[in-house]
C-alpha cells in the first residue's frame, strides 16, 4: 500500500467528514438550545436531497443554483416543525424528554412514509451536474470535484454559523440557551428564539443535502444512516459545541475512510463507532462538551 | 392489619390474575391465523415493554440497545439448537444469561454518561454489534440462520416447535410477559424499587442518601437484559428464522420500548395497554395500507405515536385510570 492510496483515501475521508458535521451542527444547534435530540433529523436531510432531486429533474437548474431555496425552504420547514410540534412536546408536564424523543420519532417514520408515498421506493441520483463526475489531479491524489465544493460549502457554512453566533441575535440564542426562563425577564422573546433555532438547524442540514444530492443516491430511507453518524458526531463533539461538531465530523470521516481501507470495508462504521466510544470514556462530554 | 398499599398491591396481582386467565382464553375462539399471530406479537411486545420498562421506567436509563439484548436471546437460543443440539427451553435460559451478561457490559461504560450522552453511546454500541453480526459468517452473517423443523421430534414443548397450531407460542409469549410483569410486580413493592425511583429522580441525591448509584442501575440492566435475551429467544422458535436485520436492527431498540412509553412509562400497566393498543394499531395499518408500499401505514402509524405522545405524555394508561407521579419541576427534561 503506498502513501498515494492513503492520501486518496484521507481526502475523501475528510471531505466526506465536512459533510458529516454540517448535518451534525444542525442537529447540535437544536439541542444546544433546547436540550432536545431531533430523531427526525435524518429525515429532514432526506427531504432537502429530495428537494434538490426533484426541482433538478423538473427545471434542470444545476444544484449549485438550489443551496439558497432548498435552504429557505428547509429553514422554514424547521420553524414550521417547532411551531406545530416541539413547542407543544416542551409545555408536556410529564415524562418531557422521552415525550421529545418519541415525537421527532414519530415524525421521522411520518417523513419517511410521505417521501415513500411522493416519490416511491426507488433510489434515485441527479445525472447531470456542472460539478458531477470531475476530478483533478493534485500530485497523484485524484480530488473529486463535487466532494471538494460540498467539503468548501460546508465550511462556508460553518463559518456563517459562527458568525450569526457573535450577532446580537446569537448572544440571544446564547443567552436561552443558558437560562430560557430568565432571558423572558430582558425582553427577549423565547419562543421565538426557539423557533428561529429550529429553523436554522435545519437550514443547516437542507444545504448538506443539496451538496450530497449530488454525488450520493436518494431514497426514502437515505436519512437514517446519515442521522446516526450524525448523533455520534454530536456526542463526540460534545451537545451543543459548534467547535465540537466541526472537529468530530472530521475526525469521524476520516476515521471511518481509514478503516475501509486498512481494517474490513464492510467494518468502516465499527471503527468510527469504537473511536467515540474510546474517547467517552475520557472525556463523558464529548471533545468541547460543556453540558 | 392492612395499609392501602398492600390492598392496592393485592388488588394488582388479582385484576394481573384475571388478565392472565382471559388472554390465555382469547385465542381459543379465535381460528383465523392473522388474528392468532396478532395477538402471539401483541403480547410478546408487551413482555418485551415491561422488560424495558424494568430499566428504562423505573430506574430512568433511557436505554436505546434493546435490540442487542434480545437478538443476543434469540442468537443464542438458536445456534444452540442448530449448532450443538440443545432444546430452545435450555437454550432460552442461556440466552437470558448472554442477554443479562451484554447490559451489564454496556452499563459498564454507558451508566457513566447521563441524559443523551446515555441514549446515544446505547445506540452506538449497539450498532456496533448489528454490523458485526452482519459481517460474522459462523452465526450466518446477513443471511441468517433458518430453525429447521424437526421430524423425528415432531410437535413439542421441549424443543418449542409446533408445525401447524400456533396456539403453543401463544402460552409461550404469555408465561414469558406474565413473568416479566410479575417481576415488574416484586420490584415496585421491593426495596430495589424504591432505590431505583431515587436512582431515576435524582442521581446525586440518591447518593448522599447512601445509595449506590451505579450498581442499582447494573442491577436493573442486568435483570431488563435477562428478560428481553428470553424474549428474543421465543421470537426466535416462534418465527423459525433469524437475522441481523430482524433481531439486532437499532430500529428495534426504538419499537420494544414504544409501547412503555407510550403507555406509561414506569407504570405497572403501561407497557400492557401501550402494546395492546399500539402493535395491533401498526399491524393492520400495515395489513390494509402497506400492501401498495406507498408509506401510506407508516404517515398513519408515524402520526399516531405524535398524537399520542402529545396528547396523553403521561401514557395512555392514564385514560383507565392509572396514576401517574408528576415530576418533580421541570428537572425531568434533563433526565432523558
Amino acid at each position: 500500500m503506498t502513501t498515494t492510496i492513503v492520501l486518496q483515501v484521507a481526502v475523501g475521508g475528510l471531505l466526506m467528514g465536512l459533510i458529516y458535521a454540517l448535518v451534525a451542527a444542525g442537529l447540535s444547534l437544536i439541542f444546544g438550545l433546547m436540550d432536545v435530540v431531533n430523531f427526525a433529523h435524518g429525515e429532514l436531510l432526506m427531504l432537502a436531497m429530495y428537494a434538490t432531486f426533484i426541482i433538478w429533474f423538473v427545471t434542470g437548474l444545476d444544484p449549485l443554483l438550489l443551496l439558497l431555496p432548498v435552504a429557505l425552504a428547509l429553514f422554514a420547514l424547521g420553524v414550521a416543525i417547532y411551531h406545530l410540534l416541539m413547542a407543544r412536546a416542551l409545555s408536556v408536564r410529564f415524562n418531557r424528554g422521552m415525550v421529545q424523543i418519541f415525537v421527532t420519532f414519530g415524525l421521522a417514520i411520518l417523513l419517511r412514509g410521505a417521501a415513500q408515498f411522493t416519490f416511491g421506493s426507488d433510489f434515485q441520483s441527479i445525472g447531470t451536474s456542472w460539478l458531477a463526475n470531475r476530478t483533478f489531479d493534485l500530485g497523484g491524489v485524484f480530488i473529486p470535484v463535487p466532494q471538494l465544493a460540498a467539503g468548501i460549502v460546508s465550511l462556508l457554512a460553518f463559518g456563517a454559523l459562527f458568525a450569526i453566533g457573535r450577532t446580537e441575535f446569537g448572544r440571544a440564542l446564547e443567552a436561552t440557551r443558558e437560562d430560557r426562563d430568565a432571558v423572558a425577564l430582558i425582553g427577549i422573546d423565547r419562543d421565538r428564539i426557539f423557533a428561529f433555532g429550529w429553523g436554522l438547524g435545519a437550514a443547516a442540514v437542507g444545504i448538506a443535502g443539496v451538496m450530497l444530492a449530488i454525488f450520493y443516491y436518494v431514497s426514502p430511507n437515505v436519512g437514517a444512516n446519515f442521522a446516526l453518524i450524525a448523533y455520534v458526531t454530536v456526542a463526540l463533539g460534545g451537545f451543543g459545541s459548534l467547535l465540537g461538531a466541526l472537529v468530530a465530523g472530521i475526525l469521524i470521516g476520516l476515521v471511518e475512510a481509514l478503516t475501509a481501507l486498512l481494517i474490513e470495508p464492510s467494518l468502516k462504521q465499527v471503527g468510527m463507532f469504537a473511536i467515540y466510544l474510546a474517547v467517552l470514556m475520557f472525556r463523558p462530554r464529548g471533545l468541547f462538551g460543556t453540558m | 392489619m392492612q395499609t392501602s398499599i398492600t390492598r392496592r398491591r393485592r388488588l394488582e396481582l388479582l385484576i394481573g390474575a384475571v388478565l392472565l386467565v382471559a388472554l390465555a382464553l382469547l385465542p381459543l375462539p379465535i381460528h383465523d391465523v392473522y388474528t392468532r399471530n396478532l395477538i402471539i406479537i401483541t403480547v410478546l411486545f408487551a413482555g418485551l415493554a415491561q422488560a424495558w420498562n424494568i430499566l428504562g421506567g423505573y430506574c430512568g436509563q433511557i436505554s436505546l440497545s434493546h435490540a442487542l439484548y434480545f437478538g443476543a436471546g434469540a442468537y443464542v437460543s438458536t445456534l444452540l439448537l442448530t449448532r450443538a443440539g440443545l432444546p430452545p427451553t435450555i437454550g432460552m435460559f442461556a440466552g437470558g444469561a448472554l442477554g443479562g451478561l451484554m447490559a451489564l457490559l454496556v452499563g459498564w461504560p454507558c451508566f457513566r454518561l447521563s441524559g443523551h450522552y446515555y441514549a446515544i453511546a446505547t445506540v452506538v454500541v449497539g450498532e456496533i454489534f448489528f454490523l458485526l453480526a452482519l459481517n460474522w459468517d459462523w452465526i450466518g452473517g446477513a443471511t441468517g440462520i433458518n430453525i429447521p423443523y424437526s421430524r423425528a421430534i415432531g410437535d413439542s414443548w421441549l424443543w418449542l416447535q409446533f408445525r401447524i397450531d400456533k396456539l403453543p407460542y401463544h402460552y409461550a409469549a404469555l408465561a414469558f410477559a406474565a413473568v416479566a410483569w410479575l417481576v415488574a410486580w416484586l420490584i415496585e413493592g421491593s426495596r430495589w424499587g424504591f432505590v431505583w425511583r431515587a436512582v431515576k429522580d435524582d442521581p446525586i441525591a440518591a447518593r448522599s442518601l447512601a445509595v449506590r448509584v451505579f450498581p442499582s442501575k447494573m442491577a436493573a440492566a442486568a435483570i431488563s437484559g435477562a428478560l428481553t435475551g428470553i424474549g428474543g429467544a421465543i421470537y426466535a422458535q416462534y418465527v423459525g428464522y433469524i437475522d441481523p436485520d430482524s433481531v439486532l436492527h437499532g430500529q428495534l431498540s426504538i419499537l420494544i420500548p414504544l409501547p412503555a412509553v407510550l403507555g406509561g412509562v414506569g407504570t405497572l400497566w403501561g407497557p400492557l395497554v401501550g402494546a395492546g393498543v399500539l402493535i395491533p394499531l401498526s399491524e393492520l395499518t400495515r395489513s390494509y395500507l402497506g400492501g401498495s408500499g406507498r408509506g401510506v401505514d407508516l404517515m398513519i402509524y408515524g402520526g399516531l405515536i405524535i398524537l399520542v405522545a402529545l396528547a396523553r405524555p403521561q401514557g395512555l394508561a392514564s385514560l383507565i385510570g392509572v396514576r401517574v407521579r408528576a415530576p418533580a419541576g421541570a428537572d425531568d427534561a434533563r433526565a432523558a
